[in-house]
């Protein structure tokens, strides 16, 4: 089994022998994204609604003179309620040079996984399609959904890149 | 470990770039028959270090081209050979050559290798056929310099009374120890010595006075004369060109005489002794200066900063500018008595926030001479194609344009300096009858008003010719009235299809009519306007923003959210009155703006908003205009006028319908910014 998911990795860009990821929560669920994906955290405050663009981009903010958007995972990905306090947070990704802004639940912490606590992701299951998913993490009696962000974010289904068809 | 070379092959391209615009500029400017021996230099200084610098990359195609140009232009320089026309105009298509290649290298364009060809067989005819500059020929003196003498630094002249032959022989003896002397021929009874050597004045007196009374002797320095006399013959030898100093061979007609009296170069010399090649005789005595070092100095102040390292800079500004205001804003509830210091202090960083701002804004301007410099060549090139003879001038050059903008402006500009040669100015002949100058006049300016830049195509060629430009409106079924003003009659030629060529004059076009001139510059936020006489010449005005990161905005607000207008398109905002209002075919609705019925676009709808007012008689409406097409856009309110700093919205999502940019307003939100042409678009 470990066999498999080393030779799915190493064909794989991310390389993920001893990553560290940065662990949130959405709804009851945890998950995990490559750290090094992450340019800052930072509270969730007013943004600039877009037109006719769908419900789960919540608009433009400024972050420090670039025009970000914000896109809450809560209601993409249907996991718990959407709401927006003082304790709401965004992670702010940098996806190959684009800049975009993630509302999650919360933030716990930083976490290194090595190789054989990443087990492969089962093929149902999950709210993300596996083709998004690096594996599952285990760390004690915790379960990362560990998540391909780069992937994700640039996908179609996201809508953040203009896609040339 | 490899060393990214990619990023030192761009340095060089850049400058490789530079160095060839910069000896093309040179080039055009230079005097055939008398260059400025300067100007020779830095030409061959171009071509040298575009030599050493590919030579270091290992494009050996360019080295081998700027090789052959480097010695041709060394012979020149050394004034071996005049400068030709014929030179010049190889060294032009040599320029173009290496371009190609320069070109090939970094963009993988392909190279015309026959052309290349061609021009080092050019170059090679042209060094090899020498063209001597005549002048009065100097023999070249063939002497050995003495190895012992090779240090000596001063010369004297000891003049003496007739003394006994043994004394004197003995002191000449005594002296030569010193360094290197000569007996000249005695004359009207005194004994005259010449003594080159190391040692002062003070020594010879020291050493003569054994024999004689100082007193009787006459002791002259001679060492800058005699230096003068060295560098003569220096000159015929290696053609140096230390054309300082007139020959003065009859001035010591005795100093070459006694063989080993010769003192060899008492100058360094700073440049590399010629190839010794067919003319030795031949050679001319040209000024030449210090050019090496003067130039060392010369060299240009700038840094090569990437532009994306200057756009993060502006946008960091732009955040300070903000902050510095959201304090301004919390500072105005204080009480100014109790708080006067901190009042002020923030009075202070008001200002210097500003001056800041305007700085840094400012290095992303360039000046529009980056434009000018390319066409002086065209029109040289065009000219001469056409048999036209036109001089070109340029005003305003140091005017300031964003970078941005100046990349944009160079293709309309090189389209209407093109037509003015092409179709404006007429042939010599013609002029001549008319009873103007044979030669054309086509001149470029630049200036800033207001907030644009205003630049100028001028020519005083035939002029536009209204009666044709009208016939052919109408073949193409345009509405062309015989009393339309001049003005409009103008505009009509940058309708699509209406092609100069062949209602001016019948020289054939181009492909890229005036409608593609008009779109890119009203793309650019600019305007194009025509003034044009009948035989007497055409102006095409061209109105850009300075900027096009900075826009006039006209915010409008929408239920919850705040837009941004450019005001450039905004003719006037009223409030209907509710019988001005029509709906038309259920489809849509009209409004009625002094007899006119515009279609009126409700943003609401387009934006999907839950707006405050659902009439549009309870809001306002924007009368907007593109291309001469209005529209109505119907609005909550309008909250203001002001600049803004245009973001990029594509850098980080996709391109959103209907909103060109985004900016940041003063309380750190985003606003986006209407994208009006494509929001009338969408309305047909």
């Amino acid at each position: 089994m470990s066999q498999t998911l080393t030779e799915k990795n190493s064909s794989d860009t991310t390389d993920i022998t001893g990553s560290e990821y940065l662990a949130f929560t959405l709804g009851n669920e945890e998950y995990g994204i490559d750290i090094l994906k992450v340019q800052e955290i930072r509270g969730y405050e007013a943004v600039t609604r877009i037109a006719n663009a769908p419900d789960f981009l919540k608009g433009v903010i400024n972050l420090r003179g670039i025009i970000v958007p914000v896109v809450d995972m809560r209601i993409k990905f249907n996991l718990g309620t959407a709401t927006y306090d003082q304790f709401t947070v965004v992670i702010i990704l940098n996806i190959e040079g684009r800049i975009v802004g993630m509302v999650v639940d919360s933030v716990s912490d930083v976490t290194t996984l090595r190789p054989d606590q990443v087990r492969p992701a089962p093929e149902m299951g999950t709210t993300f399609s596996t083709d998004f998913l690096i594996g599952l993490g285990t760390l004690d009696d915790r379960m990362l959904i560990l998540v391909d962000i780069d992937k994700l974010m640039s996908s179609p289904e996201m809508g953040l890149v203009d896609h040339v068809s | 470990m490899t060393i990214d070379m990619s990023q030192f092959f761009q340095v060089f391209f850049d400058e490789a770039d530079e160095l060839l615009a910069e000896k093309e500029k040179l080039l055009l400017a230079v005097d055939v028959s008398s260059p400025d021996p300067e100007d020779l230099n830095a030409i061959f200084r171009a071509a040298h270090s575009i030599k050493g610098g590919a030579s270091t990359f290992g494009l050996t195609d360019m080295t081998e081209v700027t090789h052959i140009l480097e010695s041709l232009l060394d012979k020149i320089r050394k004034g071996e050979m005049a400068l030709t026309s014929e030179h010049v105009d190889a060294f032009l298509v040599a320029k173009d050559i290496l371009k190609m290649q320069l070109d090939g290298h970094r963009l993988g364009t392909p190279v015309d290798q026959d052309a290349v060809a061609d021009v080092r067989m050019l170059l090679q005819s042209l060094s090899h056929d020498v063209v001597p500059v005549i002048t009065t020929p100097i023999a070249t003196p063939s002497f050995e310099v003495g190895s012992d003498t090779a240090e000596l630094k001063s010369a004297f002249k000891i003049e003496m009374p007739d003394i006994a032959q043994d004394d004197a022989s003995a002191l000449i003896a005594e002296l030569g120890l010193l360094g290197a002397i000569s007996r000249l021929p005695d004359e009207g009874g005194k004994i005259t010595l010449h003594l080159k050597t190391n040692e002062g004045k003070d020594d010879i007196i020291s050493i003569c006075s054994f024999i004689l009374n100082p007193d009787c002797l006459t002791i002259t320095d001679e060492s800058n004369i005699d230096n003068y006399a060295d560098k003569k013959t220096t000159e015929s030898e290696e053609d140096l060109g230390y054309g300082f100093f007139e020959p003065i061979e009859n001035m010591f007609p005795s100093v070459s005489a006694p063989e080993p009296t010769q003192v060899p170069l008492p100058v360094s010399v700073n440049s590399s002794p010629i190839v010794a090649s067919t003319n030795q005789t031949d050679k001319k005595p040209v000024i030449k200066k210090e050019i090496e070092k003067n130039n060392l100095s010369q060299e240009s102040s700038t840094i090569r900063v990437g532009i994306e390292k200057v756009d993060q800079l502006i946008n960091l500004i732009g955040e300070l500018v903000i902050t510095q205001a959201m304090l301004e804003q919390r500072t105005q509830e204080l009480d100014p008595i109790t708080h006067e210091r901190l009042l002020s202090s923030v009075a202070h960083l008001t200002r210097n926030t500003r001056d800041l701002q305007e700085a840094v804004m400012s290095i992303r301007m360039m000046p529009m001479d980056y434009v000018f410099s390319r066409f002086p060549r065209m029109v040289r090139d065009l000219a001469t194609k056409l048999g036209k003879k036109v001089e070109f001038l340029t005003y305003g050059a140091s005017t300031e344009l964003d970078k941005g903008l100046i990349e944009r402006i160079v293709d309309p500009l090189t389209h209407l300096v093109r037509n003015s040669i092409d179709h404006g100015i007429e042939m010599p002949a013609i002029r001549t009858q008319a009873g103007k100058s044979d030669t054309g006049k086509l001149s470029l300016s630049a200036v800033h008003q207001g907030g644009n830049i205003v630049i100028e195509v001028s020519d005083d060629g035939g002029g536009l010719n209204r009666e044709k430009i009208l016939d052919k409106a109408r073949q193409n079924g345009l509405v062309a009235p015989d009393n339309m003003p001049d003005a409009d009659v103008w505009q009509l030629i940058f309708a699509p299809g209406f092609s100069t060529a062949e209602i001016v004059t019948d020289v054939s076009g181009r492909g890229v009519g005036m409608d593609v001139v008009k779109r890119n510059i009203t793309a650019m936020g600019g305007v194009v306007d025509i003034r044009s006489a009948h035989g007497y010449g055409t102006t095409i005005t061209i109105s850009l923003p300075l900027t096009l990161a900075i826009l006039d905005g006209m915010s409008i607000r929408l239920g919850e959210e705040i837009y941004i207008l450019p005001l450039g398109f905004v003719v006037e905002s009223l409030q209907p009155a509710k019988e001005d209002v029509k709906e038309v075919n259920g489809k849509g609705k009209v409004v009625k703006v002094r007899d006119e019925y515009l279609s009126l676009i409700p943003l609401y709808q387009k934006f999907a908003l839950e707006p405050k007012y659902i009439e549009p008689s309870d809001g306002i409406v924007v009368i907007v205009e593109v291309d001469g097409k209005k529209a109505a856009l119907f609005v909550d309110d309008l909250v203001g006028q002001q600049q803004v700093v245009v973001k990029n919205i594509e850098s980080n999502y996709k391109k959103i319908p209907g909103i060109s940019g985004a900016t940041i307003l003063g309380d750190g939100g985003v606003a986006l910014i209407l994208d009006v042409s494509a929001l009338l678009r969408s309305v047909k």
